[in-house]
C-alpha cells in the first residue's frame, strides 16, 4: 500500500495528473479550480504547465499537446468553459491522440462566481463525456481513469468538480507515475481539420463513439451499485453521494462516476429493484430528465432545489420527512467580503465616488467597488466585459452620456479578454475612459502570475508584457500610469481624460497589499484631535472603527499603513507612528 | 470512534486556512479517517468564513451539519453568534473575545450586537479568551489562533506532543517557537 496523505480535492487532481503521466497542462486561474495548477508545480520535472491568458487559449494548448501524442489537460472554472466553448465544441468532433481531459469546477452556492451554471449541460451540448468524483481519493483515481477512457474511445473528457469537492480535504493513497509512451503523430486531415466536409464525417463518427461509450458505461467500474434496503433507491454522483450516505446509510445507491453519457441498462436494472427511486444531484436535473425520458418513475427536483449546495440535513427533511428540530440561526449582521485594508483599489474607488462617477465593472477583487460605501460599480457581467459594456452605452446614447462613466478592469482580466474590447473601442472611434487597476497579479484567486507580471507559473523570470505599450500599440493615444494612492493626480487625470473625445487608459499601478511582504508602516488616530467629521471613514477601510464617543480608532492588527486615511484627515488627527521598509 | 465534528469560524484573513492545515495534520497523526472543508476565493477577502473538520472511523460528508458540532472554535465574537446554532446540545464553544466590525456596521447600516458572549453562555458551554491581546503580549498578534487552538485541544483527542509535532511541521520555520508558546497559553487557560 502506498503512503496515505491528506489532500485537497484540487491537490488530488494534480497528483492524479502526475500519476497518469500527463505531460502538458495549461490553465487560467478561477475559483474553485486554481489550486490544481499550483499543486502541479511540484511535478515540474515531469509535467510542463503554464498560465494561459484565458481558458480558450488553455484548451487549445491542451488540444495541441494531445494532437502531438501526449496526455494533456486544461483547468478552469465553470464560466471559463464558456470562454473555451469554441475549441470545446470542435475538439469534440476531432477526438484525441494523447488523452485529453479538461477539468471544470462548478460553484453550486456561488461562493466565488457570477452564476451557477451546470457544466454537465454544456458537456451534453458539446457531446463531451463527463467524469465526476465524490472525494479526494476518487479525484485522483478517476482522473487517471479519465485518461484511459479518453484514449480508448478517442474522446476528450470533462472532469467535473464542485467547490465542495475542490476545497475539501480527504485521505489519498499515493501511487507511482505511469509513463505512457507518446502516441505516434499521424497526419490525418479528415480527423483534425474541421472544415465542413470533414466535420460532417466526424459528426457521424462521434455519434457512434458516444453510443459505444454509453454502452460501455453499463459495466464501467466507476459506476457502482450499492444494494442495501430496497425501499429507497438513490441515483447520485459527486459530493451529493456523501450527503446520501450520511443521511440514509441504509438506502440502495447507484453512484455514477461517469455522468455523461448515462448507463441506461444499469439505471433501468437498478430502478426495477427498488420501491421508490430518487435522483439526488446538485444544480440542474441532468440525470433526472434523461431517466424520466426513458419512462422510469423517479423523484428529484419536485422536492430538491436547483439552487445552491445540498446537505445531509436537506435530504433527511426532503426525502425521509424527518423533523430535525433545528435551532433558528441567531440574528447577526452579515459580513460580506470587502477590499482588504491597504488595498490600492479602495483609493481609486474613493476618487470615483467623490467625482460621482459610474463604472462598468469587471471580474476580480475590484468587483467589491459595487458595495457601500464605495458604491461606484453599476454593472459586472463577465471577464473583460467592462470595456465593451461602456462602449455599447456610448454607441447607444452618444459620447456626452458617458462623461461621468469609466470602465474599471484588473490587469489579469485585461490580459484575459479586456484587450479585445479595447481594440474595439479604438477601431470604432470611441471616447471612453478605461481604468486598468494594475496590482501586478491575479488577486482574487490568490495571486497567480500572468503575461504582464514577468513571472511564469513556476515563478521563473520571463518577459513582462508592458500594458502601457500594449495600449499604445493598439492605438490609444492617451495612456497614463499613476500610483493608486496619489489622490490629487488621480482626481485630476480622471477629470481631464473624461473630458477628451478620445479613448483614454489610466493605469493605476500599485501592487496588491497582500503581495508586498515588506514591513508595513502603521498609523494611529488621536482622539483629542479628531473632530468626528467622518472623512477618513468614507473609503470604508475595515481597519477604521469608531470609539463609543464617535472618535476614530485604527486597529493596529489590521492597518497596513497605506496612508489613505491620513491624506483625507484635515485636522492632523491621524499620524504615522511607525515607518515601513 | 464515532465521527467528531469541529468547526472553525472567523473573518477571512484571520488564518482559518492555516488552522485547518494544523487540524488536518493532527487527525492523520491520530490515525483517523478525516475530511475537511474550507473556503477559498472571494469570501477570504474579509468575509465570514467557516472550516469544517470531521474525523473518526469512517467519514462520509466533508461538512458539519446544523445541530451536530462538538466544538466550534470562533476567532471573533460575531462569527461565534452566527454559527452557534450548529452546536449539538452539549457542544463546546471557544471564542476569541475580539470584535471586528463588518462593513454594514462600519457604515452604520447595522448594529454590532451587544452581550453576545453572555447570551451564548445561557445555552452553551463557552470558553472565552482575548487571544488577540494575549498574542500581542507574546510579540506577534498573528499567533492568536494558536492560543484559541490551545483551549480547543482540551476538547479533542490528541496529545500535547502530537499538537507540537504538527505545529512544527505546519507553521513557517521562523515562527515555530512563538506558535508553540501561544498554544501553551491557551492550553494553560483551559486547564
Amino acid at each position: 500500500m502506498g503512503e496515505r496523505v491528506i489532500m485537497l480535492g484540487n491537490e488530488a487532481i494534480a497528483r492524479g495528473a502526475y500519476e497518469a503521466g500527463v505531460k502538458v497542462s495549461s490553465a487560467y486561474p478561477g475559483t474553485p479550480s486554481t489550486e490544481i495548477s499550483e499543486y502541479l508545480v511540484q511535478y515540474r520535472d515531469d509535467v510542463y504547465e503554464e498560465w494561459a491568458p484565458n481558458e480558450k487559449v488553455a484548451t487549445e494548448v491542451a488540444v495541441g499537446a494531445s494532437l502531438s501524442g501526449v496526455r494533456s489537460m486544461a483547468c478552469m472554472k465553470h464560466v471559463g468553459l464558456n470562454v473555451a466553448a469554441d475549441p470545446l465544441y470542435s475538439v469534440s468532433y476531432m477526438g484525441v491522440n494523447g488523452g485529453l481531459v479538461i477539468v471544470v469546477a462548478d460553484d453550486p452556492g456561488l461562493y466565488s462566481s457570477q452564476n451557477e451554471q451546470d457544466t454537465r449541460m454544456v458537456a451534453r451540448a458539446a457531446q463531451i463525456p463527463v467524469i465526476e468524483p465524490s472525494d479526494s481519493a476518487e479525484a485522483k483515481e478517476f482522473f487517471k481513469a479519465a485518461f484511459e477512457l479518453s484514449e480508448k474511445f478517442d474522446r476528450p473528457f470533462i472532469f467535473r468538480t464542485t467547490t465542495r469537492l475542490a476545497h475539501s480535504q480527504g485521505l489519498v493513497e499515493l501511487c507511482e507515475r505511469v509513463e505512457p509512451e507518446d502516441k505516434p503523430y499521424e497526419k490525418n486531415v479528415t480527423k483534425n481539420v474541421m472544415m465542413p466536409g470533414n466535420a460532417k464525417i466526424r459528426h457521424i463518427e462521434i455519434e457512434k463513439r458516444n453510443l459505444e461509450l454509453a454502452e460501455a458505461a453499463n459495466t464501467l467500474p466507476i459506476n457502482v451499485v450499492e444494494m442495501n434496503d430496497t425501499k429507497i433507491g438513490v441515483i447520485t454522483s459527486g459530493i451529493p453521494y456523501q450527503y446520501v450516505k450520511e443521511a440514509m446509510p441504509e438506502a440502495s445507491v447507484l453512484k455514477l462516476g461517469m455522468v455523461n453519457p448515462l448507463p441506461r441498462k444499469l439505471i433501468e436494472d437498478f430502478a426495477s429493484k427498488v420501491d421508490t427511486l430518487y435522483i439526488v444531484e446538485e444544480l440542474d436535473p441532468v440525470i433526472e430528465e434523461q431517466v424520466k425520458s426513458w419512462g422510469i418513475e423517479c423523484t428529484g427536483k419536485e422536492i430538491l432545489t436547483v439552487q445552491g449546495e445540498y446537505s445531509a440535513n436537506m435530504l433527511r427533511e426532503a426525502i425521509l420527512k424527518q423533523d430535525l428540530g433545528l435551532k433558528e440561526p441567531a440574528k447577526a449582521p452579515g459580513r460580506p467580503p470587502i477590499l482588504c485594508p491597504g488595498c490600492p483599489h479602495r483609493s481609486v474607488f474613493y476618487v470615483l465616488n467623490k467625482l460621482k462617477m459610474h463604472a462598468a465593472g469587471d471580474i476580480g477583487c475590484y468587483t467589491l467597488g459595487a458595495v457601500a460605501p464605495l458604491s461606484v460599480i453599476d454593472t459586472t457581467m463577465c471577464m473583460g466585459s467592462s470595456i465593451s459594456t461602456l462602449h455599447g452605452m456610448e454607441k447607444a446614447k452618444g459620447k456626452d452620456y458617458i462623461k461621468n462613466w469609466v470602465a474599471v478592469i484588473g490587469d489579469s482580466t485585461f490580459m484575459h479578454t479586456g484587450v479585445n474590447s479595447l481594440m474595439n473601442m479604438v477601431y470604432n472611434n470611441a471616447t471612453g475612459t478605461v481604468i486598468i487597476m494594475d496590482n501586478s497579479t491575479t488577486g482574487m484567486t490568490g495571486h497567480q502570475d500572468h503575461a504582464a507580471t514577468g513571472k511564469t507559473l513556476q515563478g521563473d523570470p520571463t518577459y513582462a508584457i508592458n500594458i502601457q505599450a500594449l495600449c499604445r500599440a493598439i492605438g490609444v493615444k492617451n495612456v497614463y500610469e499613476i500610483n493608486a494612492f496619489d489622490l490629487p493626480l488621480l482626481e485630476k487625470t480622471i477629470k481631464e481624460e473624461n473630458e477628451k473625445d478620445e479613448v483614454s487608459v489610466i493605469i493605476t499601478k500599485t501592487p496588491c497589499v497582500l503581495l508586498d511582504k515588506r514591513k508595513k508602516p502603521l498609523y494611529t488616530a488621536h482622539a483629542d484631535k479628531c473632530k468626528k467629521c467622518g472623512m477618513c471613514m468614507k473609503p470604508g477601510c475595515p481597519a477604521m472603527t469608531k470609539n463609543p464617543d464617535g472618535t476614530i480608532r485604527i486597529d493596529d492588527t489590521m492597518c497596513t499603513g497605506c496612508g489613505l486615511c491620513e491624506q483625507l484627515c484635515k485636522f492632523d488627527a491621524i499620524e504615522l507612528v511607525k515607518e515601513g521598509e | 470512534m464515532a465521527v467528531k465534528n469541529i468547526m472553525i469560524v472567523g473573518v477571512g484573513g484571520q488564518g482559518t486556512l492555516l488552522t485547518s492545515r494544523i487540524l488536518g495534520g493532527l487527525t492523520i497523526a491520530g490515525g483517523y479517517d478525516v475530511k475537511l472543508s474550507e473556503v477559498h476565493g472571494m469570501a477570504q477577502r474579509g468575509g465570514s468564513v467557516v472550516t469544517f473538520v470531521r474525523y473518526g472511523d469512517k467519514v462520509a460528508e466533508p461538512i458539519v451539519e446544523e445541530g451536530q458540532a462538538d466544538v466550534i472554535i470562533a476567532f471573533e465574537r460575531l462569527e461565534a453568534l452566527r454559527y452557534a446554532h450548529f452546536l449539538k446540545k452539549d457542544g463546546v464553544l471557544i471564542v476569541n473575545d475580539w470584535r471586528i466590525d463588518p462593513m454594514p456596521v462600519v457604515i452604520g447600516a447595522a448594529q454590532y450586537p451587544e452581550n453576545i458572549l453572555e447570551d451564548l453562555e445561557k445555552d452553551h458551554k463557552v470558553y472565552k479568551v482575548n487571544a488577540t491581546e494575549e498574542s500581542k503580549k507574546l510579540g506577534n498578534p498573528r499567533v492568536f489562533n494558536l492560543i484559541v487552538l490551545g483551549i480547543a485541544a482540551q476538547h479533542m483527542d490528541f496529545t500535547k506532543e502530537q499538537w507540537y509535532e504538527v505545529i512544527e511541521k505546519t507553521v513557517p520555520p521562523k515562527t515555530v517557537e512563538i506558535n508553540k508558546k501561544a498554544f501553551d497559553v491557551g492550553y494553560g487557560i483551559a486547564q
